[in-house]
């Protein structure tokens, strides 16, 4: 074996060391939710449920979840529909207008949250879809477009251009060879695309705080408001499901994978 | 059939999406523009008001300079770990790179929540440093600019990490190998032969953290406790606390334009093609 060098040393050490700093905080809220006091800290005498069963009996941490839960998968389709599509016209063309609306569909990536949320804000007042979950909806799907145009496009690049060609010389029309041919090679971004849409839907909070007021309340916006108003360990017991629910999705992944 | 009628039906697809983009998301953004010059009355007041007000230069100078430590922090720290991921080829690499993504999962609400646990007054730092006898009164490590670093380099640092790690991926070892076979040392042929091929990366990567940090609303505002104001929660108070609709919204024009220069000066060092459009 090669002595190992003071070089590869300080990158591995470093490495771990790094990754700790990214994993450990997320699991701190894992004791917390435990404690059996009334405030933020660590268990005191014994564990204790109690705030799990808080959340579980709560009636508005369990309906800002739901709504999360029921807002975030209309989004998901609507921006895994849309964005596909988007896509998949922008692969056909491959031109200068396409490429420029490419870029346009990807600006809510760069606009700052708070100015985007401003811009709703007076736009949606005069909508009059304050308050309202199509509000929410509509926001979230145009926040989760580039994500799903994005990874879709992935998918797409290494299509060979000749075979949509060979379909479309066959005889089958434009949308028979984009169902046929173009969508199951697309398959994979568009269920990335999917994940990413819900995601971005499940955990924004700017939009949410401009765009709502009482009648909607989704689950980061119960949490904000929790943390603003009073922090009591409830919060982290949502925390740590949350942390364990990606905890197990992103270990599935990886055994699939392997 | 013509092959206009062909282009037509692409365009088809390309439409529904543009065009909802266009009327509910890029004309709100454009009227922030109108509001800036018409409230509360029609002319450029309300930038002049920005210019004056020390305020406002405070909030942005700060900002600046958190997302530049937020930056150079990510990068640092994110280099080490790309580095090690696509180097060495160990039974623990595939894990590494699994805890690495992981936290891009988990909301920047729950994470920032994390970091206030881990720093508030009474949170776990300062409660195991009493624990242990080492302080006799809390410190102050949030509701302070240090407080915002830590927590907002966490939350940044996966947006740095994943473009390095496309970029180094890409790398042949072949060029080291020679390097190294032609006598120069392990830690030479990293910088002179392995770090030039991997600046792409790095720029990509700190142009993302960057940009994501100038705007960045949530960890500043929580882990400020609002003696952190940055451009955007100095925004949000303008218009909350004042209703002051036309300043707001002249910062938030002001935060636009930065942010589009910073994108501008960056187009010359990054593809941002690569960066933004097309990445993985």
């Amino acid at each position: 074996m090669m002595p190992v060098s003071p070089f590869r040393i300080f990158f591995q050490t470093g490495a771990w060391m790094v990754t700790a700093f990214l994993v450990l905080p997320l699991l701190v809220v894992i004791p917390v939710s435990l404690t059996d006091t009334s405030y933020i800290g660590l268990p005191k005498e014994h564990l204790s449920l109690q705030h799990y069963a808080n959340y579980f009996a709560s009636p508005d941490w369990l309906k800002a979840t739901w709504t999360s839960i029921w807002i975030g998968t209309i989004v998901a389709t609507c921006a895994t529909v849309l964005g596909t599509s988007f896509a998949i016209g922008c692969w056909f063309l491959s031109d200068r207008a396409s490429a420029i609306a490419r870029w346009v569909l990807i600006t809510p990536i760069l606009v700052p949250p708070v100015v985007q949320s401003l811009g709703f804000y007076r736009f949606w007042v005069k909508l009059g879809l304050i308050d309202t979950s199509t509000g929410v909806i509509l926001a979230h799907t145009l926040l989760a477009l580039p994500y799903v145009s994005i990874s879709v496009f992935a998918a797409l690049a290494n299509l060979d251009r000749n075979i949509p060609r060979a379909a479309r010389s066959l005889g089958a029309s434009v949308r028979q060879t984009v169902m046929a041919v173009i969508v199951p090679a697309a398959r994979p971004g568009m269920l990335t695309g999917f994940v990413f849409a819900f995601i971005v839907s499940f955990d924004e909070i700017v939009g949410v705080l401009f765009i709502t007021v009482r009648r909607v309340t989704t689950l980061p916006k119960q949490i904000w408001e929790g943390i603003q108003d009073n922090i009591d360990p409830t919060i982290a017991s949502v925390a740590t499901l949350l942390v364990i629910l990606t905890l197990i999705v992103t270990a599935i992944g990886a055994l699939r994978r392997s | 059939m013509p092959r206009l009628g062909e282009k037509t039906q692409y365009w088809l697809l390309v439409l529904p999406a543009l065009a909802i983009m266009i009327a509910f998301y890029i004309v709100p953004v454009l009227g922030i523009w109108q509001i800036s010059v018409t409230e509360p009355a029609s002319g450029f007041g309300n930038f002049a008001k920005a210019a004056q007000s020390n305020a406002v230069k405070t909030s942005f100078v700060l900002t600046f300079r958190v997302a530049a430590v937020t930056t150079v922090g990510c990068v640092l720290l994110g280099y080490i770990v790309a580095y090690a991921i696509s180097n060495y080829a160990g039974r623990l690499t595939p894990l590494m790179l699994a805890l690495v993504i992981l936290p891009f999962w988990v909301s920047v609400l729950i994470r920032s929540f994390s970091w206030i646990v881990l720093l508030g007054r009474s949170g776990l730092v300062n409660d195991s440093l009493r624990g242990a006898g080492l302080i006799d009164s809390p410190l102050r490590l949030m509701h302070n600019e240090f407080g915002v670093l830590v927590a907002m380099i966490h939350v940044m640092l996966p947006f740095a990490i994943l473009p390095m790690l496309t970029n180094m991926r890409g790398i042949p070892d072949a060029y080291v190998k020679a390097a190294r076979g032609l006598g120069a040392s392990e830690w030479t042929a990293f910088r002179q032969v392995y770090f030039p091929q991997t600046l792409p990366g790095v720029m990509s990567g700190a142009l993302l953290v960057f940009v994501l940090s100038l705007g960045f609303y949530v960890t500043p505002a929580l882990l400020g406790g609002g003696r952190v104001l940055m451009i955007s929660e100095y925004i949000t108070y303008q218009i909350q606390e004042f209703l002051a609709w036309g300043l707001g919204s002249a910062l938030s024009v002001i935060l636009l334009i930065a942010t589009a220069l910073v994108l501008l000066i960056a187009a010359r060092f990054v593809n941002l093609r690569n960066a933004l459009l097309e990445r993985k």
